[in-house]
């Protein structure tokens, strides 16, 4: 029976997230494609994760080595490709992570497999690939086809598919590890934990988080003011670290934190996925943005289309005035 | 140190507005800036400091319209040697893969030491082209750098991962590295640069020149073959705040209120 795989992700000691949300999506296409889902599972000392793995796979292939104790691209890759010409998987599902990212596209090119990354949504018709993932920062969709092959590789975006609860009891098979040639050319070194600074945005009650709208650096006293004002703190979207604008503590996102808050003001924040990620949770989002068709207004409760530099100024006035009114009374 | 730096001319939507076209497979430029992709703004900053250190040359390659002409001088003014563009109508409808292969056909005859491109391009966003690049020249790679070290014939860097981690990686040279936005800060382009980059020539280069068949490129040299674009479906749309600022404001300021935020 043919096979659909998914490669499980873990690091430091934890199955991830995308795993669960990979093998969900698998078992809904292995129903359609009338194929077996099979996880991947390589790593050192893992054979833990393999039974959690089990619940939510028909199979579990469970390579060890201490070649592949940390991810390491070359590693996987010369496992994974092995195991694929053995195997011909009709899919091979890998996350659209920092690990995928370093994994598929060398993979694919090895291999002489297509593969479409970033998706948020594919399917099988008959036997053609379909996909659909995001261009221009996730303000334009587009569906594709794949071409066509045997076999296709796909990384998927993180949190797009809603893990369900495991239903399977799949069976556990060990294989011997294939690598015996030596991982010349790249070596794990060692994990770099994120600097923790004098502020922690994820116990904020309110967070006034801006982005690349506020344009210039000499803005940020305004926004900040009104952060000040509300009693919250100031956040910001990649592109306001990247330009060093604030310190990478205050990040919201995939490559930052993740916040809860109370409050969440986004000015001029168009709101990509990887921002968005780090939010959506909020009790209350509030957006700011010229653009109507900005992803952010997907995400919060309410919106206001129009100049941030009108809006906000606006804003810190009627607040104050509310405020003094309030210490006269 | 001989660098080759791969970069794309793209629009910038950040800010704006997006419309699809007439064609249902693409958006409409007009009215749109377009300027270097933001990662490959990153990706020249860190060749110029590289070269600056190290000495060698900067070669920056594209593939794409003549209009990336700008890009590249902007390259060459802010320190690039050399400039390559890759342009025929038959390069049209090309993904990750088919660049990546066209990227090859001219690189695999350089001489280099080290390849820099931008993790992805705001346009397609396929996040391929280097690692695939790599492969196809038999060396090494790594992907969304946030730090470049180097020692004798290995380079050490920084991976950006999930959630404000990092890795450290060391990658045997020569080496493709992928960039990520941050790594640096990338500096203006100075009026002797662009002067100087007035006299510099950009090599054009077409489908003859690469060695490739026409099944290689474009759409039939494609992983991928693009049905349609569209606006994604706003399915949980926020409630707006209509009226002047000074209505908005007030709305905002009840919201809070009733909310107890205030």
């Amino acid at each position: 029976m043919k096979e659909i795989f998914v490669l499980a992700e873990h690091r430091q000691g934890q199955i991830r997230d995308i795993t669960f949300e990979m093998l969900t999506k698998g078992e809904e296409l292995a129903e359609t494609t009338d194929t077996q889902l099979t996880a991947i599972l390589l790593g050192k000392d893992v054979k833990k994760y393999a039974e959690t793995l089990s619940k939510y796979a028909e199979k579990v292939l469970l390579i060890e080595d201490i070649k592949l104790e940390n991810f390491n691209s070359e590693a996987y890759q010369q496992t994974l490709s092995q195991l694929i010409i053995k195997k011909k998987p009709l899919l091979t599902l890998i996350g659209h992570t920092s690990y995928g990212v370093d994994l598929a596209p060398g993979l694919a090119t090895k291999l002489n497999l297509p593969l479409a990354t970033d998706c948020i949504d594919l399917k099988f018709n008959g036997e053609t690939l379909l996909v659909t993932r995001q261009m221009y920062g996730g303000k334009v969709n587009v569906r594709a086809t794949i071409r066509k092959s045997k076999s296709y590789i796909i990384t998927v975006r993180q949190s797009t598919f809603t893990v369900q609860k495991p239903t399977m009891n799949g069976e556990i098979i060990e294989m011997s590890s294939s690598l015996s040639e030596e991982i010349s050319k790249k070596r794990f070194i060692k994990y770099l934990l994120p600097l923790s600074g004098d502020i922690d945005i994820t116990t904020a009650d309110i967070l006034v988080s801006i982005g690349r709208g506020i344009k210039d650096v000499s803005n940020k006293p305004m926004v900040e003011e009104l952060a000040k004002i509300l009693g919250g703190v100031l956040a910001c979207s990649r592109p306001i670290v990247d330009k060093g604008w604030l310190s990478s503590d205050r990040q919201v996102g995939t490559s930052g934190k993740t916040v809860k808050s109370k409050l969440y003001f986004a000015i001029g924040i168009s709101g990509a996925f990887q921002h968005v990620l780090g939010m959506k949770n909020s009790d209350l989002i509030i957006a700011i943005n010229k653009d109507p068709n900005a992803p952010i207004f997907n995400f919060a409760n309410y919106g206001v289309v129009d100049d941030l530099f009108k809006i906000v100024p606006s804003l810190k006035e009627k607040i104050i005035e509310l405020k003094s009114a309030r210490s006269q009374s | 140190m001989d660098i080759i730096v791969c970069i794309k001319h793209v629009p910038e939507t950040a800010e704006a507005e997006i419309k699809i076209d007439s064609s249902g497979k693409a958006i409409e430029k007009t009215g749109l800036v377009f300027d270097i992709n933001e990662w490959d703004d990153y990706v020249l900053e860190e060749a110029v400091r590289i070269k600056e250190k190290f000495g060698g040359t900067i070669t920056a390659i594209t593939v794409n319209t003549e209009e990336s002409n700008r890009t590249l001088r902007k390259c060459l003014a802010r320190g690039a040697d050399k400039a390559i563009r890759l342009t025929d109508a038959k390069f049209e409808g090309s993904d990750g893969y088919a660049i990546a292969k066209i990227l090859h056909s001219v690189i695999k005859d350089l001489p280099f030491d080290l390849i820099l491109t931008g993790v992805l391009a705001s346009d397609d966003g396929y996040t391929v082209v280097g690692s695939i690049l790599a492969e196809l020249l038999g060396i090494s790679h790594s992907t969304m750098v946030k730090k470049i070290e180097f020692i004798e014939s290995v380079v050490r860097v920084n991976r950006e991962l999930e959630g404000g981690l990092e890795e450290i990686v060391e990658v045997k040279l020569p080496v493709v590295l992928t960039i990520q936005t941050g790594i640096n800060e990338p500096r203006y382009v100075s009026i002797m640069g662009i002067r100087k980059a007035m006299k510099k020539e950009i090599k054009v280069l077409s489908l003859t020149d690469t060695g490739l068949s026409e099944s290689e490129v474009g759409e039939a040299g494609s992983w991928l073959i693009i049905n349609e674009l569209f606006i994604p479906p706003m399915d949980k749309r926020a409630e707006f705040f209509l009226g002047t600022p000074e209505v908005i404001a007030t709305k905002i300021v009840d919201l809070l209120k009733s909310r107890g935020l205030i």
